[in-house]
């Protein structure tokens, strides 16, 4: 029984991970670009959910109303970049972090007047008959979760190697001014890591609502433990998001499971800073030297 | 920042504390409601915890985005010292601000060698494991509806009514401004500056840094935690929402928007973000919305901070009249 009360656990963590993990990936898209830690991408999840369930009750079939739900946050997201974030370059880090999180308040704030203060459902993808994995069970939409990650992730890597834009995005992360010497039209491309992640965290509200609901709020702690998430891998790794994401989901599962589900949402910060206490830097974080 | 630039700060703190005390004493005359005083006393307790965050991020470059755990720490000390411990509500906060600070002390050793987001994220995982225990141990502070804190009594007499508590915030505010303009006068501030300008140049010329960034962040946990009891003991009962992340952030926009390491600075601050959600109560449902849009513009427009832009502009107005 004890093994399959920890798979039980292990499969909520994971579903739950993979969902930071995405939301982590974004984050290091957007830090990759422009050194931008954007906490306003909790929000992003929170409107994908929220604009598919409207398209759908405005009579829309689901696939219509994810993709316009996916179109509209990508646009939020380069408005973010166009008229928060591009006006203060070159600000110091803390101003830039105010002003993401400003960011957050204000869609959240409007979403509380748009969508009201309930929470909303999605139909599951793929059913709704569990399915039993070793004594545990599973929800068929799990795996829509998890495979709908892992087909973002690759999409991001197809794109990142095998694209123009995406060589662009990897020449813009690694040195700004000599991509705008060879001719990358920076603001464009810094703009577009704005779309890519506003559009992973999309798909990732559209994947999770049908399993843990949506509310205007429910932005605030995916952003905080995706940001933990982050760190814990070490910034600017995409590698590194995944698996801290998963780590802080698994970490949180058990954590509900096995000590106590009022502090669910503390194993994160507690993962965080165990990991901070030894490794500065991240699991993943190479030691970062700076020039005198 | 060269050394006139220093002589010149110090000068101007001077000012502002003489400025400061004549505003505390002269505003009552000038208010007509006893809505205007209460929003002061709030002010006031606001400016405390936000003078002390300054010193933090103004004086010695770092950042929190959990001061707010600091605040809640400070403001259930004076409820619980009183049903825990049975102190009373005078006594609990000096006890809860000297828990906060050597709390600080603890934590800040190890989160303070961090840098950049990682002491962000170190920081904000603080404040959210403060707010997340006073939210989850219902036993012991009443979970998320909070608890009552019992009036505090001074030799008997019992502290009550708006008109006492603008005094004694406001004279703790003044204690405040001049301990803070003490430190930054004192070697240790000219330390901190040493390491906000550069830590490699600080550290160079022997200047201990961990130690003075741990006791900076422990001085300032101090001045949050009494701010957050002072604000319990007026209100007469606490939430775990005063140690939410949203106030963490709030402290920092105030010190920004003021201007970071300017005294004066962190009491405009204060003010205007307290103040200016009063303008809109028709508009009550998009006050988060509005919030989140003053921080945006305060982050782009207003970086270098109200006051020393202001004083920025009246020395370039002296120098064009001299020239």
């Amino acid at each position: 029984m004890p093994l399959s009360e920890f798979l039980q656990f292990l499969i909520s963590g994971l579903t739950v991970g993979f969902i930071y993990g995405a939301v982590a990936l974004g984050f290091t898209v957007i830090y990759n670009a422009s050194h931008v830690v954007n906490f306003a991408q909790g929000e992003f999840v929170m409107l994908g959910g929220m604009f598919t369930v409207f398209g759908i009750s405005l009579g829309l079939p689901y696939l219509a109303a994810a993709i316009l739900a996916i179109a509209l946050t990508a646009l939020i997201g380069v408005a973010l970049y166009e008229f928060a974030i591009r006006p203060a370059r070159g600000a110091p880090v803390f101003a830039l972090i105010i002003i993401t999180i400003g960011a957050s308040i204000l869609i959240r704030g409007l979403a509380q007047v748009g969508f009201g203060t309930s929470f909303f459902s999605l139909p599951s993808l793929a059913g709704d008959t569990p399915i039993k994995i070793g004594g545990a069970v599973a929800q068929p939409q799990s795996f829509v979760v998890v495979i709908g990650t892992l087909v973002m992730v690759g999409l991001l890597a197809l794109l990142m190697r095998r694209t123009m834009i995406g060589k662009a995005l990897i020449a813009a992360s690694t040195d700004l001014i000599a991509a705008r010497l060879v001719g990358i039209n920076v603001r464009m491309i810094v703009a577009l890591s704005f779309a890519i992640s506003a559009v992973l965290a999309a798909v990732a509200g559209i994947l999770i609502t049908p399993i843990s609901l949506v509310s205007y709020d429910i932005g605030v702690l995916l952003a905080l433990k995706a940001f933990a998430a982050v760190m814990l891998g070490g910034i600017g790794k995409p590698a590194g998001a995944l698996i801290g994401g998963i780590l802080v989901g698994v970490g949180e599962a058990m954590t509900a499971g096995y000590l106590s589900s009022d502090y669910k949402d503390a194993a994160a910060f507690v993962i965080i800073l165990v990991v901070l206490f030894f490794f500065p830097s991240g699991l993943l974080g190479s030691e970062h030297h700076e020039r005198v | 920042m060269n050394v006139f630039n220093t002589l010149r700060n110090i000068v101007e703190n001077r000012a502002s504390l003489i400025l400061i005390g004549a505003m505390i004493l002269v505003l009552p005359l000038l208010m007509t409601s006893s809505f205007q005083m209460r929003l002061a006393i709030v002010v006031w307790v606001y400016a405390m915890a936000v003078i002390g965050l300054n010193l933090l991020m103004g004086f010695a470059g770092q950042v929190s985005l959990g001061h707010a755990g600091f605040f809640g720490i400070g403001a259930y000390s004076v409820a619980l010292g009183p049903s825990q411990l049975g102190l009373s509500p005078a006594l609990s906060l000096p006890a809860g601000v000297a828990f906060c600070g050597i709390l600080a002390l603890v934590l800040g050793r190890p989160i303070l060698r961090l840098k950049g987001h990682y002491l962000a994220v170190a920081t904000l995982g603080l404040g959210m494991l403060v707010f997340m225990v006073l939210s989850n141990e219902v036993e012991l502070t009443g979970g998320p509806d909070g608890m009552q804190v019992p009036r505090m009594a001074i030799l008997g007499w019992k502290v009550k009514g708006t008109d006492t508590w603008y005094w004694i915030t406001g004279i703790a505010l003044i204690i405040g401004v001049w301990l803070a303009l003490n430190l930054i006068n004192s070697p240790t501030g000219l330390a901190l500056r040493a390491i906000r300008d550069s830590e490699v140049a600080a550290s160079v010329l022997g200047v201990d840094i961990a130690k003075y960034k741990v006791i900076v962040f422990s001085i300032s946990a101090c001045f949050a935690s009494a701010a957050g009891g002072l604000l319990a003991l007026y209100n007469g009962h606490v939430t775990p929402g005063l140690s939410d992340f949203l106030i963490s952030v709030q402290m920092v926009t105030m010190v920004v928007l003021g201007g970071m390491g300017s005294i004066a600075g962190s009491l405009v601050g204060a003010a205007l973000i307290i103040i200016l959600p009063q303008f809109l109560t028709s508009l009550h449902e998009y006050e988060h919305a509005f919030l989140g849009l003053i921080m945006i513009l305060t982050m782009i427009f207003m970086r270098s901070g109200i006051v020393p832009s202001i004083g920025n502009a009246i020395k370039r107005g002296r120098h064009d009249s001299n020239s």
